[in-house]
């Protein structure tokens, strides 16, 4: 089994560790305060290739495997998650369902222009009243002939304002309930398409999040993605690769609130030593270096799975839930370890803390993937 | 125009620095290499240059004099943007030999500006450059932080003793960079990463050249010492120690 | 057999680290049993010249000509080795300064002698010929055989004293064999570095702390950073009151420095200071608190008011520059 990275993975890792601590440090303190939308930033990866990643050349993308975007997105995160969000929903939720089920007219039209970075993409599945019973869409898209309208709400969508590529689902055959669900791709600038306020949200406060509410939206026939009633398959595909994404987010939260409780701790004195020579502290960073190492397993395998085409769906459950459960684990312990300078805005951990909480959440929460990975084991 | 930028390939500059063999030789176990920040600099530069002037700049190499270990150092330059990459085989034995290596691989082409980083961060010899450019008869320019071309002038901008001057020259040229050179190194895309390996990678046997000097033992500096008193009715010594045992004044 | 000295010259006047090269080249000189020879290139009259005599050079050699007045590497390389071949020096000396580094290379090839660049002391050993410098970029030392029969050094600065001789010099010109063509480069413009420098990249920088008492008393600061060349600092307290802008504040949440020099005006140093400042080279701590954890993280401490001791450091350092 060979646990080296090749020198391409290392050199992308390289590039996104570089970007985080040179240029995103600068501002997240400064960005997540104002719940400001990091458009440089996004602007300067788009331009470095990373919003379509994985795409394939031939439509503009850099062709890289997982176990790169996983790297990539854990260096990114270990700074600034609302960053690397966009780049995980670009490349799995948007990019990766188009370049697999999409067709030829639909990648040469918005499939180039995202593996590109000339647009950014958005995944609208979630609803007010449905966020895990994704089944249950109530957003219809109602078949016209040679268009289909769209009427509904979707919220807590990412990239809700910065998108100008919006995949949606929803319900064409309610009859026919998930088996009449279909996927499309509904440009952004539509008339009847308006965005409700801005989240203002515990963490990931740079990210732009909004609901999106859709009135007698027209979508051409051709942007529908896929058979008719594909959507529900179609969204939970794409789910198992973002949750690839997510729980690399997760892994950076907590390795990167990790290094700087291990840096303040060898600094910070009490009781006459360095408190990391206390054995509560050392033990604490211990447990912490454990659980990330273990996450770390995970999501690499996870993407190894997808990497060599085999079935990554359980895999990627399995990373998701516990890299997002010990991120939540692991940035409270590094919150505690800075004592009162944990809690403060000043030090980038209390950040991460409010941040890793989401990785619990959304895409898939933590005890959605507890039934994905269940199921799979009853199965027989 | 033809750019040639020499690269050094130096540990990462966070290593811990260590030596084995009773202090002989360097400890390379564990050790991340990089391209000498210098060099990356120069090398950005160069980028800058070739993006900025539209076609004046045809093609930037770049070079190394090194053992296999170092063309992923050298493909991390492809990466950035080189558009092809020059491995002298040999290894590095003093700055007189990677001259003489480097200005052979010279005399075979045709380069218009040759940009070296003014030291590497391992050795800090601060010499190939000036050697290379003796050994080719090539004016230098040296402590330069600013390289400039519009149309077909060229400005290099020197650092001297509190100042700077702005200089001009003919090609070819060899221009050794320091700090200022280009702000920031640049990130490989993914483009650039991807394009690394389609790109001309030759590597050359060295010729026959001698090294004149030789590294022969190393120490580690001793562990700071508890801080010194100065008595507050004896200000003059702190201006003392400053000056004979810091040396900063 | 002599030691050839390279004595650069700014507008025709030398500096201290001329001197100190050349009693760094006695000293070796007077171990080779032989004598110091000083050369300089460019337009510098008799009464500057001869002071290289008080250091130790025997002989002064001149080479005045119109057209060297400005630094070119391939002419000034070319000069000194003409000079090189005729008196045959078994060691040439450089400063390792920005026209050290740029020439010394360059007469190691001409003249194909090995090349010990950045010499922090005087050779440990004669046979082999072994010389001391920094590596790693100053995080290791390195014990370096010259092998051939000539050799060339260039000494860091700051690392020897000068050291005043009974000596007389002597004056000779020199006529360097220069045609218009082997000067290749040419100085179009000047400029002067004015302006405040700017703190990451300072070498020394003067940092305050709350012990100032308030920003009015900010100016024994700012006359020693200016008599230093040094960038002006503060800790957090100092910025979030407003005594200081804020991008001078250094510490864990502020600008992290690394400067040869870092010299702590009633600075009381917590870790989250100490996080911005404590790979500075040396630190300098001025406090009245024995017991404030800065000493404990600097170099050189001076327990004391700083509102006694700034004043009299700087009237310290005004004595020790006007013998410059």
């Amino acid at each position: 089994m060979n646990f080296e990275f090749t020198e391409e993975q290392k050199m992308i890792q390289q590039a996104a560790k570089d970007y985080a601590q040179r240029e995103l440090i600068k501002d997240a303190i400064e960005r997540d305060e104002k719940a400001e939308f990091p458009a440089k930033h996004i602007k300067n990866l788009a331009g470095l290739g990373f919003l379509g990643m994985m795409t394939d050349p031939k439509y503009g993308g850099g062709g890289m495997d997982a176990i790169s975007y996983v790297l990539a997105i854990e260096e990114l995160s270990k700074v600034d998650s609302s960053v690397s969000v966009v780049v995980s929903v670009c490349n799995s939720l948007v990019n990766w369902g188009i370049e697999i089920y999409g067709t030829e007219e639909q990648k040469e039209k918005y499939l180039k222009p995202l593996a590109r970075g000339e647009k950014i993409g958005a995944f609208l599945l979630s609803e007010p009243e449905a966020g895990s019973d994704a089944s249950s869409q109530r957003t219809m898209a109602e078949d016209k002939g040679d268009y289909y309208l769209l009427n509904g709400t979707k919220n807590w969508i990412s990239n809700a304002n910065s998108a100008s590529t919006y995949v949606v689902i929803a319900q064409t055959y309610p009859e026919k309930k998930y088996r009449g669900i279909n996927a499309f791709i509904v440009e952004k600038d539509s008339p009847g398409i308006s965005l409700g306020k801005h989240e203002d949200k515990m963490g990931m406060r740079s990210s732009d999040t909004h609901s999106v509410m859709f009135t007698d939206v027209k979508v051409p026939k051709e942007n529908r993605i896929g058979e008719d009633g594909f959507g529900f398959k179609y969204a939970m595909k794409v789910l198992d690769g973002g949750r690839i994404g997510i729980a690399a987010q997760a892994l950076g939260i907590a390795s990167g609130a990790f290094d700087l409780a291990l840096k303040y701790s060898k600094e910070r004195k009490a009781f006459g030593t360095e408190i990391c020579n206390h054995q509560a502290i050392a033990f604490k960073l211990s447990d912490m270096a454990v659980k990330i190492e273990a996450a770390r397993f995970f999501c690499l395998k996870a993407a190894w799975l997808k990497d060599n085409n085999m079935p990554y769906g359980i895999a990627s459950a399995m990373a998701k839930q516990y890299s997002a459960d010990i991120a939540m684990e692991v940035t409270t312990e590094a919150v505690q370890i800075h004592g009162g300078y944990g809690y403060v805005k000043e030090y980038h951990v209390e950040r991460l803390m409010r941040d890793a909480k989401l990785t619990q959440i959304y895409e898939g929460t933590s005890e959605i993937q507890k039934i994905v990975i269940s199921r799979s084991l009853l199965k027989d | 125009m033809k750019i040639l930028v020499c690269i050094s390939n130096v540990p990462d500059t966070t290593t811990r620095i260590r030596f084995t063999d009773d202090n002989k030789l360097f400890d390379s176990t564990g050790v991340q290499w990089i391209i000498n920040p210098w060099d990356e600099l120069a090398l950005t530069r160069a980028l800058e240059l070739k993006e900025s002037t539209n076609g004046t700049i045809e093609k930037i190499s770049v070079i190394n004099v090194g053992p296999k270990e170092t063309e992923p150092t050298l493909r991390k330059a492809l990466a950035i943007g080189a558009d092809e990459a020059i491995r002298i085989n040999a290894l590095p034995e003093d700055t007189y030999f990677i001259a003489a290596q480097l200005a052979e691989a010279v005399r075979k082409n045709n380069y218009d500006i040759i940009l070296c980083g003014i030291e590497s961060s391992d050795y800090n010899g601060s010499a190939v450059g000036g050697m290379l450019s003796e050994f080719l008869d090539f004016p230098s320019i040296s402590s330069v932080s600013a390289l400039n071309i519009e149309g077909n002038n060229i400005e290099i901008k020197r650092e001297i003793d509190g100042g700077y001057e702005i200089m001009t020259t003919s090609l070819p040229f060899i221009a050794i960079v320091q700090k200022g050179i280009a702000i920031e190194p640049r990130i490989p895309s993914m483009r650039g990463i991807m394009m690394a390996r389609k790109k001309p990678f030759a590597v050359f046997e060295p010729i026959e050249a001698e090294s004149l000097t030789e590294h022969v033992s190393y120490e580690l500096p001793k562990p700071k010492a508890a801080c010194k008193m100065i008595d507050p009715e004896n200000i003059k010594e702190l201006v003392d120690v400053l000056h004979n045992e810091a040396k900063i004044i | 057999m002599s030691v050839l000295v390279y004595t650069e010259n700014w507008d025709g006047k030398f500096k201290k680290l001329t001197f100190e090269l050349i009693s760094y080249a006695n000293e070796i000189a007077k171990k080779l049993e032989t004598n110091v020879i000083a050369l300089s290139i460019g337009n510098v009259n008799e009464g500057e010249l001869i002071k290289l005599g008080n250091y130790g050079a025997e002989r002064i050699i001149s080479v005045q000509d119109e057209r060297l007045i400005k630094v070119d590497n391939q002419a000034y390389c070319s000069v000194i080795t003409q000079v090189a071949e005729k008196e045959n020096p078994e060691i040439i000396v450089f400063s390792n300064n920005f026209s050290g580094k740029a020439i010394a290379p360059r007469v190691s090839v001409k003249l194909k002698a090995g090349l010990g660049s950045g010499v922090i002391a005087l050779p440990s050993n004669y046979e082999p010929f072994t010389v001391r410098k920094k590596v790693f970029s100053g995080n290791a030392f390195s014990n370096i055989v010259i092998n051939t029969p000539v050799k060339i050094l260039s000494l860091a600065q700051n690392s020897f004293e000068i050291i005043e001789t009974e000596n007389k010099g002597s004056i000779e010109n020199f006529n360097a064999e220069l045609k218009d063509v082997d000067i290749k480069t040419e100085a179009k413009d000047i400029q002067k570095i004015t302006g405040k420098i700017i703190l990451t990249d300072a070498e020394i920088v003067v940092s305050g702390g709350r012990g100032m008492k308030g920003p009015e008393n900010w100016g024994p600061i700012e006359e020693l950073a200016e008599l230093l060349g040094a960038a002006t600092a503060c800790s957090r307290p100092v910025s979030d009151e407003g005594w200081r802008p804020h991008h001078e504040h250094t510490g864990q949440t502020g600008k992290i420095i690394a400067p040869n020099l870092y010299i702590a005006c009633g600075i009381s140093g917590a870790i989250q200071h100490l996080a911005g400042v404590s790979s500075s080279k040396y630190i300098v701590a001025i406090n009245k608190d024995n017991e404030a954890p800065i000493f404990e993280a600097a170099d050189y401490g001076i327990i004391g008011d700083v509102h006694k001791v700034l004043p009299e450091f700087i009237s310290a350092l005004k004595e020790f520059k006007s013998e410059d």
